[in-house]
């Protein structure tokens, strides 16, 4: 079947099939492979982009639902505040949770640019990092909200 | 300028940021053949038949293997675990067959229409269930196989290798004892659950090379083991490495490899990648050890430890792989970090139906210092003696020898007392160990002390070459595979400091090629800052002696009157004398155009001095380079009321030698100890009366996520380690050997009763104060 992509600021139109996972199309028609697989079962994050800006984890979510939805991928972000936090803060190893950390917390820091201790939480429950023990992250989305919350 | 003591962002910070990293799995090429496992359900069976005739009929699939497509049998110590399952499956989730067809859908289909009869077989479901008299034997011909000779089996038994170790005069250390304290534990094997899962392709070309890209920590033994299994010459074989998306130890076990290489000469050489699912990874892929200990200690009524004798049960799984190494590795440091002078240890390696064993972050020492350090803790109560106290008397110091009779220095023994010491300050031990919040909320702390040496082969080398850019700045390549450990930045910020010059100025490699890259042994064991470091010093000094040799010539000067500074040569008494490097670094031309030298290619190598294998039966040897050191602690609030607690706070100091990369470090410490704490509050896999995986999802088998962890306190101390660049000590496992023994130590302060097993759900507290024993007991 043939859907309409909003990807990355882009209109594509792709064919696809029924069954066909969104993450699976992300990386294997348009190359973008930012999104990563660590379970295609909805239990990671690793593979989180948005969808008309709030995160979705797109190992649950099929092409064909997509269709006519605004979807950006890590790749798609230009730079975001969030992508130099990562870095000033070291809030990464291996780096393969890092894309799916990173569109969360764009999308939180763009919905709730005041975000409290518990929405970070809240939202921040839905990716498994590996490799840190998550306070990096937590100072990263800290320090991109008190930015936003500066910058108002 | 300085390069050492910066913490310099790593070098692949922007890629990882993007999205542009690539990891193994990520390499998508149009006329790529994917290949599909078919698994064991049963973890003991007997194979009666294996129907591939439906699977074969399904469109796009190319071959399906099966265990009749090679008998060749491998293994890193013991060659006894064939490639794909052939007569027997011995563990669930064991590989049967391979489906290879031009989609994954078509693969897996094709995986799942493969037939195959099976009749099962008794399983043996833990390692003291192995050592049962009646125990069905795993491997009936155990005595024929190949071994390497580091494991020792006992053949007609599910004995993979039994070692010991003897220091002193067990006897004697008896007769001093006053007090005598006994304890055991036990955990079952658990998940590397890297985020990454494995994933591996291979192509045969039509000149002969085999061409083979793994998500691997081991590219060059991938290298040298593909050559011997399949009698291949090592230069037609080419390891590729990108990024690996972390590792944890899980992989450095071969095991995708030789699936692929096979199923590419099924298909007359063509290119197959193979993705493991995340059940694959887990249920099938190599697993972390189990254990099952009993450590007695004999000490005066002062608490000064006179006697240890340590029997470890280990959980080796259907196959040996590393396990009979990591055990050996547990019997090393057997003792902890306590000079201990007469010591009994006897380690047996188990076959059991569970998946096999591999290498774990630590490597047998989170597993070691969880049977000692809670036989510690019993000694302290049967003693009445504060535990910090305990382990503070008996911390082992320079003068004394480790278990394998080496003489410990203040070189290659870290500073425990100071450890200590620090500890008993930042955990604020002497204020309160143990304190009711309100009617049902109890805090309680727990501590624990650590050492570990790696266990290397004792020809494990690394080399490093450096090649100059025309801009004056230089490429390093090293043989260090980036599992997120940051090792590469670590190591242009050693070359940079080296050369005297700044560490942005240094490009490095991150991928490996092993048919250009220098042979790096293996990124394990903590070891690439000093290995590859050495390397990386050695390179730089071959270089820097090129460049003062042209230097001299151009500036007329004797090369022994010439310094290197800020990517300048100067003569040292007139620095008004002085040329740009990158005048120099690719051939120095002369105004009237003859040129001489050129490009600035600078090359190092190392190998650790005077290391020996262990004598089976003393446990004499020298294993490793230097014994590394920490002390931990952690807080933690427990509701009386139903067994479950917070994590509230976990402390860690280090001896780091010399800190080179601050955060790096930092991130490297805290990381392993939310991982010490994630196994020891929930991980364990979960195996029915049948030996079958009941947990093989990051849904089931949960590991910790953000809101679940304590906040961190990380300190480090610098006692230099002489053989190390700038003196640096391991560090990248260190954080989590204690967290496991700490944390049970706190659990049982706050329930009143001695916690013995991992993982420390609240229902197993629960179970502990109400008195029921463990089934497996
Ligand atoms: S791959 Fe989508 S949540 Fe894990
Ligand atoms: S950085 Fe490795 S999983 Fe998060």
């Amino acid at each position: 079947m043939r859907i309409e992509l909003l990807l990355n600021g882009e209109k594509h139109l792709v064919e696809v099939q029924p069954p066909e996972l969104l993450l699976d199309v992300l990386r294997e028609t348009f190359g973008l492979t930012g999104a990563k697989p660590g379970c295609r079962n909805g239990d990671c994050g690793t593979c989180t982009v948005t969808v008309n800006g709030w995160p979705m984890k797109s190992c649950l979510m099929l092409a064909a639902e997509a269709s006519g939805q605004a979807v950006v991928t890590v790749e798609g972000l230009g730079d975001a505040d969030i992508q130099q936090a990562f870095v000033d803060k070291f809030a990464f190893q291996c780096g393969y949770c890092t894309p799916g950390f990173i569109m969360n917390i764009h999308a939180l820091s763009s919905k709730h640019p005041q975000a409290d201790e518990a929405t970070i939480r809240d939202w921040l429950q839905s990716n498994i990092c590996r490799c840190t023990g998550y306070e990096e992250i937590r100072q990263a989305v800290v320090s991109v909200l008190e930015g936003k919350v500066k910058g108002m | 300028m300085k390069a050492i003591g910066r913490s310099v962002p790593k070098k692949e910070s922007f890629d990882k940021v993007t999205g542009v990293a690539m990891y193994t799995a990520d390499k998508v090429e149009a006329r790529m053949l994917h290949a599909r496992l078919a698994l064991s359900p049963y973890a003991h069976a007997r194979i009666l038949s294996v129907d591939t005739s439906e699977a074969k009929q399904v469109q796009g699939v190319k071959t399906i293997l099966t265990g009749d497509v090679s008998d060749v049998l491998i293994g890193e110590e013991i060659r006894d675990r064939p490639i794909i399952a052939r007569e027997k499956v011995r563990y669930y989730g064991e590989v049967v067959a391979v489906a290879v067809a031009d989609t994954e859908a078509a693969a897996k289909r094709a995986a799942e229409l493969i037939r195959v009869e099976y009749e099962p077989l008794p399983v043996v479901n833990s390692p003291v269930d192995a050592l049962r008299q009646d125990a069905p034997i795993l491997h009936d011909k155990l005595g024929e196989y190949e071994n390497e000779g580091r494991a020792v089996p006992v053949p007609g038994t599910n004995i993979a290798s039994v070692n010991r170790l003897r220091k002193g005069d067990i006897d004697k250390g008896w007769k001093e004892s006053e007090m005598i304290a006994e304890n055991t534990v036990w955990f079952m094997p658990s998940d590397h659950a890297a985020m990454e899962t494995r994933s591996a392709t291979a192509e045969i070309r039509p000149d002969g090379y085999v061409v083979i890209d793994t998500s691997s920590q081991v590219p060059f033994t991938v290298k040298k083991y593909m050559a011997n299994y399949f009698g291949i010459g090592s230069g037609w074989i080419v390891v590729q490495t990108p990024l690996v998306g972390g590792a944890f130890g899980g992989k450095s076990a071969i095991f995708l490899e030789p699936i692929v290489y096979l199923a590419s000469k099924a298909v007359g050489g063509r290119k197959v990648k193979i993705v493991l699912t995340r059940e694959e990874d887990m249920a099938s892929a190599p697993v972390r050890i189990g254990l099952h200990a009993t450590v007695k200690l004999g000490s005066t009524l002062d608490g000064y430890i006179k006697a240890a004798h340590i029997t470890y049960r280990f959980d080796g799984g259907a196959y040996n792989d590393k396990s009979s190494d990591v055990a050996k590795a547990a019997v090393i440091d057997c003792s902890g970090p306590y000079g201990i002078p007469n010591l009994a240890c006897d380690c047996f390696t188990l076959y059991t139906n569970h998946g096999f064993a591999a290498a774990f972050r630590g490597y047998g020492h989170s597993e070691l210092t969880f049977a000692m350090e809670r036989a510690i803790d019993a000694l302290a109560d049967k003693l009445g003696m504060d535990p910090w106290e305990l382990r503070f008397r008996n911390a082992a110091v320079p003068g004394d020898t480790a278990p394998t009779r080496d003489l410990l220095t203040p070189s290659n023994l870290g500073d425990i007392k100071t450890c200590l010491n620090r500890l008993k300050i930042l955990s604020e031990w002497e204020g309160w160990q143990v304190r009711q919040i309100d009617a049902y909320r109890i805090r309680a702390k727990g501590i624990s002390c650590f050492w570990k040496n790696s266990s290397m082969d004792t020809d494990a080398s690394s080399g490093a070459i450096i090649l100059f850019n025309p801009d004056g700045s230089i490429n390093l390549e090293t043989g260090v595979v980036e599992i997120g450990t940051g090792t590469k930045t670590v190591l242009a910020q050693i070359l940079a400091e080296r050369m005297r010059m700044s560490p942005e100025r240094i490009h490095v490699k991150l991928t490996v090629d092993t048919r250009t890259t220098p042979e790096h042994w293996k990124t394990v064991a903590s070891r690439g800052t000093l290995l590859a470091g050495r390397a990386v010093l050695k390179a730089a000094d071959d270089a820097i002696r090129q460049l003062l040799d042209i230097a001299a010539c151009v500036l007329r000067a004797d090369p022994e009157d010439l310094v290197l500074e800020n990517e300048k040569v100067f003569v040292r008494a007139d620095p008004s004398v002085n040329i740009e490097v990158r005048e120099i670094c690719y051939g120095y031309v002369y105004p009237n155009g003859n040129a001489i030298g050129g490009q600035i290619i600078g090359r190092g190598h190392y190998i650790q001095r005077r290391m020996n294998p262990l004598n089976p039966v003393t446990g004499e040897g020298t294993p490793g380079p230097e014994w590394n050191v920490g002390a931990q602690a952690v807080e933690i609030e427990m509701d009386t009321r139903d067994c479950s607690y917070r994590l509230m706070k976990a402390i860690s100091v280090n001896d780091a030698g010399k800190v080179l990369n601050p955060e790096g470090a930092r991130g490297q410490v805290m990381g392993a100890m939310a991982m010490g704490l994630s196994f020891a509050n929930r991980e364990g896999f979960d195996y029915n009366e049948q030996g079958m995986v009941l947990n093989p999802t990051l849904r089931d088998f949960s590991v910790l996520r953000y809101d679940e962890n304590p906040s961190y306190i990380v300190e480090f101390i610098e006692t230099p380690c002489l053989d190390a660049p700038y003196g640096a000590r391991a560090l990248g496992e260190h954080g989590m050997i204690g967290m496991p023994a700490a944390l049970a130590d706190a659990l049982s302060r706050a329930a009143g009763v001695r916690l013995n097993q991992l993982p420390l759900y609240p229902e197993t507290v629960w179970r502990a104060r109400m008195g029921y024993s463990h089934v497996f007991l």
